[in-house]
């Protein structure tokens, strides 16, 4: 029996001005359904280009992803993408953001009616059926974020795939929105991968973290399992040795074995 | 305004309205002050100067208490038609707005059509933006020959003058916009699996309206440059031509009234296109 997701063999060279540009190779990993996986690894290893690579706007080099056993070739509603910024449109409000998509994605299933009530039902699930006018502009970079998702879920996807959707954001605003993508995971059981460059929100929410190694020519370095019972609270955590130790893990592969390149470093 | 406020207060019957009303009247009277006054002011200095200047027995050029002596029949009556070119000074600009808004409204759509079409195809970018290139340092009254001959006629000529001229920046800009779709829009319509169509018209036209507009404003304020120059060659109505022909009678005064009108009616045109830009593409402006 084969992974709900898997990574076979994917490696990627960008044909650049300066010649070929290896930037993944031998990438394997296989994703159960309904698990949470962190993606970390310093700025410039290719975390992003695995991702696009798994939502179809990129097609690997070499090998491939499956998805319950199909081989993803193209973008698509079943992989939706919440990216870290620029992502919403600003000439439509809240609403009609995440209203395009349900459209899109539900046309053919659902009555206008239950459309709008599954706009409405998604918005309230990250909490923002309070602004469904607003325009993006008009609303904070946290809100954004949760509209990102709101629109991403309301997909339905069989993958969500989070590109450091916080790394733009402040310290507390980030908190309750990991607080928040750990409710709704609690509820929905999504497939997530979501990359990360902070050590903490990666132990926290996920089920397992995989540590890349530096660029060019990134894979995967080390993958660790997290073992800590949900819910998880991020106060208890803080003094659990489980939580220390995975923590510690990841600061060892990031900073002992794997320093940032000298260029990132400055 | 102590009246004025005095009624609103028995209007609404409260007490604390008149303290309510005080931080609107005194944020009315700072606009006032920062905003109408300069301009009214510097415009009272010009004209006092060009009064002086232009007093003394040598002045080549009359000092504006002559140039409203001169042309009060046609400040204030803007709407005579005797016949012919006899007509006031209305009727002249509407025939040049009435030329205006054919060829801009020409060049505004096979502008915005080229626009989308070199933004999008890097072939036809490769391919036309260095001919565009060229065409448009080609200044607007070097195509009127071309287009008489073309055409035989004056109104089309000037039309198409017109629409030579203000389409560059028009296709220019657009396709300025198309390619400066952020990338992340583009990949949310991937995603979405939008078709050719939707995403044509929900994701690629909004994002590129405000580039477009400032095509649009760039253009329309070409076209007035430039319907101006081509009347006075191709005569008929039109208030290039009044211009003309006030010269050839030595008419000072209605020249300078008449300047006075184009410049008015420029600016409008250009806020007009500013104002229905920012209500089609107001998102971009936060
Ligand atoms: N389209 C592309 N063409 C050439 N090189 C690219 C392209 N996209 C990404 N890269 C390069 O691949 C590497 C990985 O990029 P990326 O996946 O964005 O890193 P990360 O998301 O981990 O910060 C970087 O060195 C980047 O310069
Ligand atoms: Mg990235």
């Amino acid at each position: 029996m084969s992974a709900y997701l898997s990574f076979e063999n994917v490696g990627m060279i960008f044909k650049g001005a300066n010649g070929p540009f290896i930037a993944l190779r031998d990438i394997e990993l296989k994703i159960e359904r309904g698990e949470f996986v962190a993606l970390i690894g310093h700025s410039g290893c290719g975390k992003s280009t695995l991702l696009n690579i798994v939502a179809g706007l990129l097609r690997a080099t070499t090998g491939g992803v499956l998805l319950q056993g199909k081989e993803v070739s193209e973008p698509g509603p079943d992989r939706a993408v919440v990216f870290q910024n620029h992502s919403l449109l600003p000439w439509l409000s809240v609403y009609d953001n995440v209203r395009l998509a349900v459209d899109k994605v539900h046309g053919r299933t659902k009555t206008s009616a239950e459309r709008d009530e599954w706009t409405r039902h998604n918005l309230a699930l990250v909490g923002m059926d309070h602004a469904l006018e607003k325009r993006p502009q008009e609303i904070s970079g946290g809100m954004k974020q949760r509209v990102g998702i709101a629109r991403a879920l309301a997909m339905e996807p069989k993958v969500l795939l989070l590109d450091e959707p916080f790394g733009a954001l402040d310290a507390l605003t980030r908190a309750t929105l990991q607080d928040t993508v750990m409710e709704l995971q609690a509820k929905l059981k999504n497939t997530v991968i979501m990359i990360t460059h902070d050590v903490d929100e990666a132990v926290l929410l996920s089920d397992r973290v995989v540590m890349m190694t530096n660029g060019p020519a990134a894979t995967i370095g080390e993958v660790m399992e997290v073992k800590l019972p949900r819910p998880r609270n991020r106060l208890q955590l803080a003094s659990d040795p489980e939580y220390n130790r995975c923590r510690q893990q990841i600061l060892e592969f990031l900073y002992a074995r794997h320093r940032a390149p000298a260029a990132h470093a400055a | 305004m102590a009246i004025k406020a005095d009624v609103l207060k028995m209007d609404l019957g409260s007490e604390g309205f008149l303290a309510a009303l005080m931080p609107r009247v005194l944020g009315g009277l700072r606009y006032v002050a920062t905003r109408v006054l300069p301009p009214v002011m510097f415009l009272a200095l010009i004209i006092g100067v060009w009064e002086i200047a232009c007093s003394g027995p040598d002045a080549t050029l009359p000092p504006p208490s002559v140039v409203i002596e001169d042309t009060w029949v046609l400040i204030s009556d803007p709407f005579f038609d005797k016949g012919n070119l006899d007509k006031g000074l209305f009727w002249h600009l509407a025939s040049s707005l009435k030329r205006v808004a054919i060829g801009f409204a020409l060049a505004a759509s096979i502008g915005i059509a080229l626009g989308v079409l070199i933004g999008q195809s890097t072939l036809a970018f490769r391919g036309l933006d260095p001919i565009f290139q060229v065409l448009r340092t080609v200044p607007p009254l070097a195509w009127l020959p071309l287009s008489l001959a073309a055409f035989r006629n004056a109104d089309p000529s000037a039309i198409f003058v017109i629409a030579i001229t203000a389409i560059w920046p028009i296709i220019l800009n657009t396709a300025v916009g198309i390619r400066n779709i952020p990338q992340d829009y583009r990949n949310v319509a991937q995603v979405l699996r939008l078709n050719g169509f939707e995403y044509f018209f929900k994701v690629m036209l909004p994002a590129t309206v405000p580039f477009m507009f400032t095509g649009l404003k760039i253009g329309i304020g070409l076209s007035w440059l430039a319907i101006v120059a081509a009347e006075m060659l191709i005569g008929g109505v039109g208030i290039g031509f009044f211009i003309w022909d006030a010269w050839n009678s030595s008419l000072i005064s209605e020249i300078i009234l008449a300047l006075i009108y184009v410049g008015l009616v420029g600016f409008m045109l250009d806020r007009l296109i500013a104002f229905i830009g920012n209500r089609i593409g107001g998102y971009a402006q936060q």
